[in-house]
Protein backbone atom coordinates (compact mmCIF):
# COMPACT_ATOMS: atom_id res chain seq x y z
CA UNK A 1 0.00 0.00 0.00
CA UNK A 2 2.71 2.25 1.28
CA UNK A 3 4.90 1.68 -1.97
CA UNK A 4 1.64 2.68 -4.53
CA UNK A 5 1.37 5.63 -2.85
CA UNK A 6 4.89 6.29 -3.21
CA UNK A 7 4.71 5.40 -6.90
CA UNK A 8 1.28 7.53 -7.41
CA UNK A 9 3.45 10.62 -5.30
CA UNK A 10 6.45 10.24 -7.80
CA UNK A 11 3.83 10.22 -10.85
CA UNK A 12 2.22 13.18 -10.01
CA UNK A 13 5.43 15.04 -9.19
CA UNK A 14 7.07 13.61 -12.36
CA UNK A 15 3.55 14.70 -14.51
CA UNK A 16 3.42 18.35 -12.81
CA UNK A 17 7.23 18.81 -14.04
CA UNK A 18 6.44 17.79 -17.56
CA UNK A 19 3.60 20.35 -17.40
CA UNK A 20 5.63 22.74 -16.09
CA UNK A 21 8.10 22.86 -18.68
CA UNK A 22 4.96 22.25 -21.40
CA UNK A 23 3.60 25.82 -20.23
CA UNK A 24 7.13 27.45 -20.89
CA UNK A 25 7.76 30.21 -23.14
CA UNK A 26 10.76 29.05 -25.56
CA UNK A 27 12.36 31.39 -24.52
CA UNK A 28 12.55 30.27 -21.07
CA UNK A 29 13.16 26.50 -22.08
CA UNK A 30 16.27 27.81 -24.05
CA UNK A 31 17.77 29.75 -20.76
CA UNK A 32 16.97 26.41 -18.59
CA UNK A 33 19.13 24.68 -20.83
CA UNK A 34 21.97 27.39 -20.84
CA UNK A 35 21.97 27.39 -17.35
CA UNK A 36 23.33 23.79 -17.12
CA UNK A 37 26.00 25.22 -19.52
CA UNK A 38 29.31 26.48 -17.99
CA UNK A 39 30.84 29.73 -19.09
CA UNK A 40 34.45 28.49 -18.72
CA UNK A 41 34.96 26.81 -21.77
CA UNK A 42 34.51 30.08 -24.20
CA UNK A 43 37.75 30.95 -22.20
CA UNK A 44 39.31 27.63 -23.32
CA UNK A 45 38.13 27.39 -26.78
CA UNK A 46 38.79 31.63 -27.29
CA UNK A 47 42.45 31.32 -25.76
CA UNK A 48 43.81 28.20 -28.11
CA UNK A 49 42.11 30.40 -31.39
CA UNK A 50 45.31 32.61 -31.90
CA UNK A 51 47.31 29.68 -31.42
CA UNK A 52 45.70 27.81 -33.98
CA UNK A 53 45.89 30.52 -36.61
CA UNK A 54 49.87 30.75 -35.76
CA UNK A 55 49.87 27.14 -36.25
CA UNK A 56 48.14 27.75 -39.39
CA UNK A 57 50.70 30.44 -40.15
CA UNK A 58 53.48 28.31 -39.46
CA UNK A 59 52.30 25.85 -41.44
CA UNK A 60 51.01 27.09 -44.95
CA UNK A 61 47.72 27.47 -44.00
CA UNK A 62 47.15 30.71 -44.16
CA UNK A 63 48.86 31.10 -47.76
CA UNK A 64 52.19 32.89 -48.95
CA UNK A 65 51.58 36.35 -46.80
CA UNK A 66 50.61 34.95 -43.05
CA UNK A 67 51.08 38.06 -41.55
CA UNK A 68 48.50 39.79 -43.19
CA UNK A 69 45.96 37.16 -42.93
CA UNK A 70 47.03 36.16 -39.27
CA UNK A 71 46.57 39.70 -38.89
CA UNK A 72 43.17 40.33 -40.34
CA UNK A 73 41.76 37.09 -39.00
CA UNK A 74 42.32 38.30 -35.33
CA UNK A 75 41.23 41.54 -35.97
CA UNK A 76 38.10 40.25 -37.67
CA UNK A 77 37.82 38.01 -35.04
CA UNK A 78 37.93 40.96 -32.15
CA UNK A 79 35.16 42.39 -34.07
CA UNK A 80 32.94 39.55 -34.07
CA UNK A 81 33.61 39.33 -30.42
CA UNK A 82 32.59 42.95 -29.81
CA UNK A 83 29.41 42.50 -31.62
CA UNK A 84 28.29 39.51 -29.75
CA UNK A 85 29.29 41.10 -26.33
CA UNK A 86 26.87 44.27 -27.75
CA UNK A 87 23.99 41.76 -28.90
CA UNK A 88 23.98 40.45 -25.36
CA UNK A 89 21.20 43.17 -24.13
CA UNK A 90 18.93 43.43 -27.36
CA UNK A 91 18.65 39.69 -27.78
CA UNK A 92 17.35 39.47 -23.94
CA UNK A 93 15.11 42.33 -24.43
CA UNK A 94 13.49 41.22 -27.92
CA UNK A 95 13.34 37.47 -26.87
CA UNK A 96 13.87 37.19 -23.67
CA UNK A 97 17.24 34.64 -24.11
CA UNK A 98 19.34 35.47 -20.91
CA UNK A 99 23.40 34.70 -21.91
CA UNK A 100 24.35 37.53 -19.62
CA UNK A 101 26.05 35.13 -17.75
CA UNK A 102 28.38 34.48 -20.83
CA UNK A 103 29.20 38.15 -20.84
CA UNK A 104 32.32 38.60 -18.94
CA UNK A 105 33.45 35.58 -20.83
CA UNK A 106 33.09 37.06 -24.04
CA UNK A 107 34.50 40.30 -23.29
CA UNK A 108 37.43 39.09 -21.93
CA UNK A 109 38.08 36.83 -25.04
CA UNK A 110 37.39 39.76 -26.84
CA UNK A 111 40.02 41.69 -24.82
CA UNK A 112 42.48 38.88 -26.04
CA UNK A 113 41.82 39.04 -29.32
CA UNK A 114 41.94 42.47 -29.63
CA UNK A 115 45.90 42.44 -27.79
CA UNK A 116 46.78 39.06 -29.90
CA UNK A 117 45.75 41.44 -32.88
CA UNK A 118 48.10 44.51 -31.57
CA UNK A 119 50.75 41.94 -30.72
CA UNK A 120 50.99 40.60 -34.80
CA UNK A 121 51.13 44.17 -35.85
CA UNK A 122 53.37 45.51 -33.69
CA UNK A 123 56.19 42.01 -33.87
CA UNK A 124 55.58 40.88 -36.71
CA UNK A 125 54.22 43.55 -39.22
CA UNK A 126 55.56 46.58 -38.47
CA UNK A 127 58.55 45.12 -36.22
CA UNK A 128 60.01 48.76 -36.55
CA UNK A 129 59.91 50.66 -33.19
CA UNK A 130 60.13 54.57 -34.38
CA UNK A 131 57.91 53.06 -37.29
CA UNK A 132 54.65 52.27 -35.05
CA UNK A 133 54.96 55.38 -33.09
CA UNK A 134 55.30 57.21 -36.06
CA UNK A 135 52.37 55.34 -37.43
CA UNK A 136 50.30 55.47 -34.28
CA UNK A 137 50.80 59.16 -34.65
CA UNK A 138 50.33 59.78 -38.03
CA UNK A 139 47.74 57.19 -39.86
CA UNK A 140 44.51 57.81 -38.95
CA UNK A 141 42.87 54.07 -38.56
CA UNK A 142 46.22 53.36 -36.16
CA UNK A 143 45.06 56.24 -34.26
CA UNK A 144 41.62 55.01 -34.13
CA UNK A 145 42.33 51.14 -33.67
CA UNK A 146 44.70 52.16 -31.20
CA UNK A 147 42.31 54.03 -29.14
CA UNK A 148 39.91 51.43 -29.08
CA UNK A 149 42.39 49.00 -27.52
CA UNK A 150 43.38 51.92 -24.89
CA UNK A 151 39.48 52.40 -23.95
CA UNK A 152 39.15 48.42 -23.40
CA UNK A 153 41.85 48.15 -21.37
CA UNK A 154 39.59 49.29 -18.13
CA UNK A 155 37.25 47.18 -19.41
CA UNK A 156 39.36 44.13 -19.13
CA UNK A 157 40.53 45.09 -15.58
CA UNK A 158 37.60 45.36 -14.18
CA UNK A 159 35.75 42.21 -15.54
CA UNK A 160 35.77 40.57 -12.23
CA UNK A 161 33.02 40.55 -9.20
CA UNK A 162 35.51 42.23 -7.02
CA UNK A 163 35.29 45.20 -8.93
CA UNK A 164 31.51 45.67 -9.57
CA UNK A 165 31.22 45.63 -5.51
CA UNK A 166 34.01 48.28 -5.32
CA UNK A 167 32.72 50.41 -8.10
CA UNK A 168 29.14 49.51 -7.26
CA UNK A 169 26.54 48.71 -10.15
CA UNK A 170 25.73 52.05 -11.33
CA UNK A 171 29.43 53.15 -11.87
CA UNK A 172 30.55 50.11 -13.34
CA UNK A 173 27.78 49.67 -15.73
CA UNK A 174 29.08 53.51 -16.71
CA UNK A 175 32.40 53.00 -17.25
CA UNK A 176 31.70 49.70 -19.05
CA UNK A 177 29.71 51.08 -21.79
CA UNK A 178 33.06 52.69 -23.58
CA UNK A 179 32.18 48.86 -24.94
CA UNK A 180 29.85 51.31 -27.16
CA UNK A 181 32.82 52.99 -28.07
CA UNK A 182 35.20 50.45 -28.71
CA UNK A 183 33.13 48.93 -31.05
CA UNK A 184 32.34 51.75 -32.84
CA UNK A 185 36.13 52.58 -33.38
CA UNK A 186 37.00 48.92 -34.07
CA UNK A 187 34.80 48.95 -37.00
CA UNK A 188 35.40 51.95 -38.34
CA UNK A 189 39.35 51.39 -38.01
CA UNK A 190 38.68 48.38 -40.74
CA UNK A 191 36.41 50.77 -43.22
CA UNK A 192 39.38 53.39 -43.36
CA UNK A 193 41.47 50.91 -44.12
CA UNK A 194 39.73 49.24 -47.16
CA UNK A 195 40.61 49.59 -50.61
CA UNK A 196 37.94 50.92 -53.22
CA UNK A 197 34.38 50.14 -51.95
CA UNK A 198 34.28 47.03 -50.26
CA UNK A 199 30.93 45.94 -48.36
CA UNK A 200 32.17 43.36 -45.32
CA UNK A 201 33.58 46.26 -43.37
CA UNK A 202 30.54 47.93 -43.76
CA UNK A 203 28.10 45.53 -42.99
CA UNK A 204 30.67 45.09 -39.58
CA UNK A 205 30.10 48.57 -38.50
CA UNK A 206 26.05 48.92 -39.56
CA UNK A 207 25.58 45.73 -37.27
CA UNK A 208 27.54 47.45 -34.32
CA UNK A 209 25.53 50.90 -35.20
CA UNK A 210 22.07 48.73 -35.27
CA UNK A 211 22.94 47.57 -32.10
CA UNK A 212 23.77 50.87 -30.23
CA UNK A 213 20.61 52.18 -31.85
CA UNK A 214 18.25 49.24 -29.94
CA UNK A 215 19.47 50.73 -27.07
CA UNK A 216 18.29 54.33 -27.73
CA UNK A 217 14.81 53.68 -26.53
CA UNK A 218 15.51 52.53 -23.60
CA UNK A 219 18.27 55.20 -22.46
CA UNK A 220 15.72 57.75 -23.52
CA UNK A 221 12.83 56.21 -20.93
CA UNK A 222 15.62 56.40 -18.12
CA UNK A 223 16.37 59.69 -19.11
CA UNK A 224 12.84 60.60 -18.99
CA UNK A 225 11.61 58.90 -16.01
CA UNK B 1 63.77 45.34 -80.13
CA UNK B 2 64.15 43.10 -77.82
CA UNK B 3 67.78 42.55 -75.88
CA UNK B 4 68.73 46.37 -75.21
CA UNK B 5 68.00 46.06 -71.81
CA UNK B 6 70.93 44.23 -69.76
CA UNK B 7 71.99 43.14 -66.23
CA UNK B 8 74.29 41.20 -64.69
CA UNK B 9 71.88 38.50 -63.08
CA UNK B 10 72.40 35.09 -65.19
CA UNK B 11 69.63 32.15 -65.62
CA UNK B 12 71.63 30.36 -63.10
CA UNK B 13 70.17 32.64 -60.76
CA UNK B 14 66.09 31.74 -61.44
CA UNK B 15 64.67 28.85 -59.43
CA UNK B 16 64.87 25.86 -61.59
CA UNK B 17 62.06 24.72 -63.33
CA UNK B 18 62.47 21.35 -62.03
CA UNK B 19 62.39 22.81 -58.71
CA UNK B 20 59.15 24.27 -58.69
CA UNK B 21 57.34 22.16 -61.00
CA UNK B 22 58.22 19.40 -57.65
CA UNK B 23 57.34 21.54 -55.17
CA UNK B 24 54.07 21.97 -57.35
CA UNK B 25 53.24 18.45 -57.31
CA UNK B 26 53.89 17.69 -53.46
CA UNK B 27 51.69 20.73 -53.02
CA UNK B 28 48.68 19.02 -55.52
CA UNK B 29 48.86 15.78 -54.10
CA UNK B 30 49.06 17.38 -50.65
CA UNK B 31 45.78 19.12 -51.81
CA UNK B 32 44.45 16.65 -53.34
CA UNK B 33 44.69 14.48 -50.59
CA UNK B 34 43.05 16.93 -48.82
CA UNK B 35 39.92 16.70 -50.55
CA UNK B 36 40.42 20.14 -52.42
CA UNK B 37 42.19 20.33 -56.11
CA UNK B 38 43.58 22.71 -57.65
CA UNK B 39 43.89 22.84 -61.32
CA UNK B 40 47.57 21.96 -63.24
CA UNK B 41 48.02 23.98 -66.14
CA UNK B 42 49.29 22.86 -68.95
CA UNK B 43 53.43 22.53 -68.64
CA UNK B 44 53.48 24.56 -72.06
CA UNK B 45 56.39 25.75 -72.76
CA UNK B 46 56.61 29.13 -74.27
CA UNK B 47 60.40 28.84 -75.42
CA UNK B 48 60.93 32.68 -74.04
CA UNK B 49 64.58 33.58 -74.94
CA UNK B 50 67.02 33.33 -72.16
CA UNK B 51 68.67 36.62 -70.99
CA UNK B 52 70.08 38.07 -68.01
CA UNK B 53 67.48 40.58 -66.19
CA UNK B 54 67.33 40.87 -62.79
CA UNK B 55 69.93 42.38 -60.09
CA UNK B 56 71.30 39.37 -57.94
CA UNK B 57 67.30 38.78 -56.90
CA UNK B 58 65.81 35.22 -55.91
CA UNK B 59 62.33 35.13 -57.74
CA UNK B 60 59.24 34.12 -55.85
CA UNK B 61 57.82 30.64 -56.59
CA UNK B 62 55.38 30.14 -59.08
CA UNK B 63 53.05 29.15 -55.78
CA UNK B 64 53.53 32.49 -54.21
CA UNK B 65 53.08 34.99 -58.11
CA UNK B 66 50.07 32.92 -58.58
CA UNK B 67 48.46 32.28 -55.32
CA UNK B 68 48.47 36.14 -54.03
CA UNK B 69 47.09 38.64 -56.09
CA UNK B 70 45.21 41.80 -56.36
CA UNK B 71 42.41 41.51 -59.24
CA UNK B 72 39.64 43.15 -57.93
CA UNK B 73 37.57 42.13 -60.84
CA UNK B 74 37.76 38.70 -59.84
CA UNK B 75 37.59 40.02 -55.64
CA UNK B 76 39.31 41.55 -53.06
CA UNK B 77 40.76 39.18 -51.12
CA UNK B 78 44.45 37.84 -52.25
CA UNK B 79 43.28 34.27 -52.92
CA UNK B 80 40.17 35.48 -54.78
CA UNK B 81 41.72 36.03 -57.99
CA UNK B 82 43.30 32.79 -57.78
CA UNK B 83 39.77 30.69 -57.48
CA UNK B 84 37.91 33.04 -59.73
CA UNK B 85 39.39 33.98 -62.69
CA UNK B 86 39.38 30.56 -64.14
CA UNK B 87 36.51 30.74 -65.30
CA UNK B 88 37.63 33.70 -67.88
CA UNK B 89 38.23 32.82 -71.49
CA UNK B 90 41.15 34.29 -72.67
CA UNK B 91 41.30 32.34 -76.27
CA UNK B 92 40.61 34.02 -78.58
CA UNK B 93 41.39 37.19 -77.13
CA UNK B 94 41.56 40.11 -79.07
CA UNK B 95 42.91 44.27 -78.51
CA UNK B 96 41.77 47.25 -79.71
CA UNK B 97 44.47 49.53 -80.39
CA UNK B 98 43.01 53.01 -80.98
CA UNK B 99 43.50 56.76 -81.09
CA UNK B 100 46.68 58.55 -82.51
CA UNK B 101 48.35 55.94 -84.44
CA UNK B 102 48.68 54.71 -87.84
CA UNK B 103 47.23 51.18 -88.02
CA UNK B 104 43.92 51.68 -86.04
CA UNK B 105 42.05 48.27 -85.27
CA UNK B 106 41.18 45.30 -84.09
CA UNK B 107 43.96 42.45 -83.30
CA UNK B 108 44.03 39.14 -82.41
CA UNK B 109 46.46 37.65 -80.11
CA UNK B 110 48.07 35.61 -82.99
CA UNK B 111 48.50 39.26 -84.97
CA UNK B 112 49.87 41.02 -81.73
CA UNK B 113 52.68 38.06 -80.78
CA UNK B 114 53.71 37.45 -84.58
CA UNK B 115 57.16 38.35 -84.70
CA UNK B 116 57.82 39.05 -81.90
CA UNK B 117 60.67 37.98 -79.53
CA UNK B 118 59.90 36.91 -76.05
CA UNK B 119 61.78 37.28 -73.13
CA UNK B 120 62.32 36.45 -70.04
CA UNK B 121 62.66 39.32 -67.28
CA UNK B 122 63.25 39.11 -64.16
CA UNK B 123 61.93 42.18 -62.05
CA UNK B 124 61.09 43.36 -58.74
CA UNK B 125 57.03 44.06 -58.44
CA UNK B 126 56.19 46.48 -55.55
CA UNK B 127 52.74 46.23 -54.98
CA UNK B 128 51.03 50.03 -53.50
CA UNK B 129 49.98 48.24 -50.26
CA UNK B 130 54.12 47.87 -49.12
CA UNK B 131 54.09 43.87 -50.40
CA UNK B 132 56.80 43.32 -52.94
CA UNK B 133 57.57 40.14 -55.10
CA UNK B 134 60.67 39.29 -57.78
CA UNK B 135 58.93 37.88 -60.80
CA UNK B 136 60.06 36.05 -63.82
CA UNK B 137 58.25 37.61 -66.37
CA UNK B 138 58.08 36.54 -70.00
CA UNK B 139 57.00 39.42 -72.51
CA UNK B 140 58.09 41.62 -75.12
CA UNK B 141 58.29 45.21 -74.90
CA UNK B 142 55.58 47.15 -75.09
CA UNK B 143 57.54 50.14 -77.63
CA UNK B 144 57.66 47.04 -80.45
CA UNK B 145 53.86 46.70 -80.34
CA UNK B 146 53.70 50.65 -80.47
CA UNK B 147 56.32 51.10 -83.39
CA UNK B 148 54.35 48.06 -85.41
CA UNK B 149 50.99 50.20 -85.06
CA UNK B 150 52.81 53.62 -85.70
CA UNK B 151 52.29 56.30 -82.78
CA UNK B 152 51.43 59.51 -84.82
CA UNK B 153 53.55 62.32 -83.55
CA UNK B 154 50.99 64.14 -81.38
CA UNK B 155 50.40 61.27 -79.36
CA UNK B 156 51.86 61.99 -75.78
CA UNK B 157 50.00 59.35 -73.71
CA UNK B 158 48.65 55.45 -74.07
CA UNK B 159 45.69 54.47 -72.50
CA UNK B 160 45.26 50.74 -71.41
CA UNK B 161 41.84 49.12 -70.53
CA UNK B 162 41.17 45.93 -69.29
CA UNK B 163 38.03 43.11 -69.85
CA UNK B 164 34.73 43.33 -68.19
CA UNK B 165 32.98 40.23 -68.06
CA UNK B 166 30.62 40.37 -65.37
CA UNK B 167 29.35 36.82 -65.92
CA UNK B 168 33.28 35.42 -64.64
CA UNK B 169 33.87 38.73 -62.54
CA UNK B 170 31.81 39.06 -59.36
CA UNK B 171 33.90 42.10 -58.32
CA UNK B 172 32.55 43.69 -61.55
CA UNK B 173 29.04 43.02 -59.83
CA UNK B 174 30.10 44.20 -56.48
CA UNK B 175 31.14 47.67 -57.88
CA UNK B 176 34.26 47.64 -55.99
CA UNK B 177 35.54 50.22 -58.40
CA UNK B 178 34.93 52.22 -61.77
CA UNK B 179 34.92 49.36 -64.11
CA UNK B 180 36.12 49.12 -66.54
CA UNK B 181 39.52 49.41 -64.98
CA UNK B 182 41.77 52.12 -67.01
CA UNK B 183 45.92 52.85 -66.69
CA UNK B 184 47.81 55.06 -68.29
CA UNK B 185 51.54 55.87 -69.61
CA UNK B 186 53.22 58.59 -70.14
CA UNK B 187 54.28 58.24 -74.03
CA UNK B 188 57.70 57.77 -72.82
CA UNK B 189 57.01 55.73 -70.02
CA UNK B 190 55.05 53.38 -72.48
CA UNK B 191 58.23 53.24 -75.01
CA UNK B 192 60.44 52.97 -72.39
CA UNK B 193 62.54 49.26 -72.72
CA UNK B 194 61.75 48.06 -69.16
CA UNK B 195 58.12 48.48 -70.01
CA UNK B 196 57.13 45.35 -71.39
CA UNK B 197 53.76 43.65 -72.50
CA UNK B 198 53.70 39.86 -70.08
CA UNK B 199 52.52 36.68 -71.87
CA UNK B 200 53.79 34.48 -69.30
CA UNK B 201 55.90 33.65 -66.31
CA UNK B 202 58.24 30.91 -65.41
CA UNK B 203 57.99 30.61 -69.45
CA UNK B 204 54.92 29.40 -69.39
CA UNK B 205 51.32 31.20 -70.19
CA UNK B 206 50.56 33.73 -67.81
CA UNK B 207 47.90 32.47 -65.45
CA UNK B 208 44.44 34.37 -65.63
CA UNK B 209 44.81 35.88 -62.15
CA UNK B 210 47.62 37.89 -63.09
CA UNK B 211 46.32 39.02 -65.95
CA UNK B 212 46.22 36.76 -68.97
CA UNK B 213 46.82 36.45 -71.90
CA UNK B 214 48.44 39.74 -71.82
CA UNK B 215 49.36 42.69 -69.02
CA UNK B 216 51.62 45.60 -68.60
CA UNK B 217 54.51 45.44 -66.39
CA UNK B 218 56.23 48.36 -65.71
CA UNK B 219 58.45 47.52 -62.96
CA UNK B 220 59.46 51.23 -61.13
CA UNK B 221 55.84 51.97 -60.44
CA UNK B 222 53.23 50.56 -57.80
CA UNK B 223 51.99 47.30 -59.02
CA UNK B 224 48.40 48.59 -59.61
CA UNK B 225 49.92 50.60 -62.59
CA UNK B 226 50.75 47.27 -64.52
CA UNK B 227 47.38 46.96 -65.95
CA UNK B 228 45.92 43.17 -66.29
CA UNK B 229 44.02 41.02 -69.03
CA UNK B 230 44.30 44.40 -71.47
CA UNK B 231 41.21 44.47 -74.50
CA UNK B 232 42.34 48.00 -75.84
CA UNK B 233 45.07 50.57 -75.80
CA UNK B 234 44.27 53.96 -76.94
CA UNK B 235 47.07 56.79 -78.04
CA UNK B 236 46.11 59.98 -76.74
CA UNK B 237 47.18 64.04 -76.75
CA UNK B 238 45.81 64.18 -72.86
CA UNK B 239 46.34 62.64 -69.67
CA UNK B 240 44.20 59.50 -69.45
CA UNK B 241 42.15 58.57 -66.40
CA UNK B 242 43.08 55.55 -64.14
CA UNK B 243 41.02 53.32 -61.77
CA UNK B 244 42.89 54.38 -58.44
CA UNK B 245 43.63 58.44 -58.93
CA UNK B 246 39.53 58.01 -60.06
CA UNK B 247 38.76 56.22 -56.98
CA UNK B 248 41.20 58.35 -54.41
CA UNK B 249 43.47 60.96 -55.90
CA UNK B 250 44.71 61.98 -52.80
CA UNK B 251 46.22 58.93 -52.55
CA UNK B 252 46.93 57.77 -56.01
CA UNK B 253 48.59 60.15 -58.55
CA UNK B 254 49.09 59.23 -62.04
CA UNK B 255 52.31 59.08 -61.90
CA UNK B 256 52.62 56.07 -58.67
CA UNK B 257 56.48 55.96 -59.35
CA UNK B 258 57.90 53.73 -56.28
CA UNK B 259 59.36 56.03 -53.95
CA UNK B 260 60.36 55.32 -50.24
CA UNK B 261 60.29 59.16 -49.41
CA UNK B 262 56.57 59.80 -50.38
CA UNK B 263 54.31 58.18 -48.44
CA UNK B 264 50.90 56.62 -49.18
CA UNK B 265 48.86 58.75 -47.00
CA UNK B 266 47.32 55.37 -44.60
CA UNK B 267 51.05 53.78 -44.59
CA UNK B 268 54.45 54.27 -45.14
CA UNK B 269 56.24 53.62 -48.14
CA UNK B 270 59.36 53.42 -46.33
CA UNK B 271 59.61 49.53 -46.21
CA UNK B 272 58.15 46.85 -47.77
CA UNK B 273 57.81 42.85 -46.86
CA UNK B 274 59.25 40.53 -49.71
CA UNK B 275 56.38 37.61 -49.94
CA UNK B 276 57.65 34.10 -49.07
CA UNK B 277 59.24 34.79 -45.73
CA UNK B 278 56.43 33.29 -43.68
CA UNK B 279 55.62 34.51 -40.52
CA UNK B 280 59.01 36.07 -39.07
CA UNK B 281 59.72 37.54 -42.39
CA UNK B 282 61.63 40.82 -41.92
CA UNK B 283 60.71 43.85 -43.94
CA UNK B 284 63.14 45.70 -46.56
CA UNK B 285 64.28 49.06 -47.43
CA UNK B 286 62.28 50.08 -50.45
CA UNK B 287 64.14 50.89 -53.25
CA UNK B 288 63.76 54.81 -55.12
CA UNK B 289 62.05 53.84 -58.52
CA UNK B 290 61.93 49.93 -56.81
CA UNK B 291 65.49 49.67 -57.97
CA UNK B 292 65.30 50.90 -61.42
CA UNK B 293 66.80 54.19 -60.44
CA UNK B 294 69.68 54.46 -62.70
CA UNK B 295 67.43 53.53 -65.94
CA UNK B 296 64.69 55.72 -65.15
CA UNK B 297 65.24 58.62 -62.78
CA UNK B 298 65.86 60.45 -66.24
CA UNK B 299 62.20 60.90 -67.52
CA UNK B 300 61.61 62.36 -64.21
CA UNK B 301 64.21 65.22 -64.28
CA UNK B 302 62.87 68.63 -62.87
CA UNK B 303 59.84 67.49 -61.70
CA UNK B 304 58.62 67.10 -57.88
CA UNK B 305 57.84 63.96 -57.08
CA UNK B 306 56.18 64.66 -54.03
CA UNK B 307 53.53 66.20 -56.09
CA UNK B 308 53.84 63.84 -58.91
CA UNK B 309 53.18 61.35 -56.55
Amino acid sequence: MLCLLFLRDRCLSACAGHWALRRMKPSQRINLALSRVPAWPLYIVGGLVPFWYLYLGLTGGLGVEPIEALEHRLGELALQGLIAGLAVTPLRNMTGVNLVKFRRAIGLVTFYFVTCHLLVWLVLDVQILSQIWADILKRPYITIGMIGFVLLIPLAVTSNNWSIRKLGPLKWRRLHQLGYAAAILGAVHWVMLAKGFQIEPLVYLGIVVLLLAMRVPKAVKRAVA
Amino acid sequence: MAGRYKSPLTHADVTPKAAWLNRRQIIAGAMAAGGASIASPALASLGARKTSYGSGLEPNTFEEITSYNNFYEFGVGKDDPAQNAGAMQTSPWSVVIDGMVDRPGTYSMDQILEGQTLEERIYRFRCVEAWSMVIPWVGFELADLLDRVGVQSGARYVAFETAVIPEVMPGVRRRVLDFPYVEGLRLDEAMHPLTIMATGIYDEPIPNQNGAPMRLVVPWKYGFKSIKSIVRITLTDSEPPTSWNKANAREYGFYSNVNPTVDHPRWSQATERRIGGGLFAARQETLMFNGYENEVAGLYEGMDLSVNY
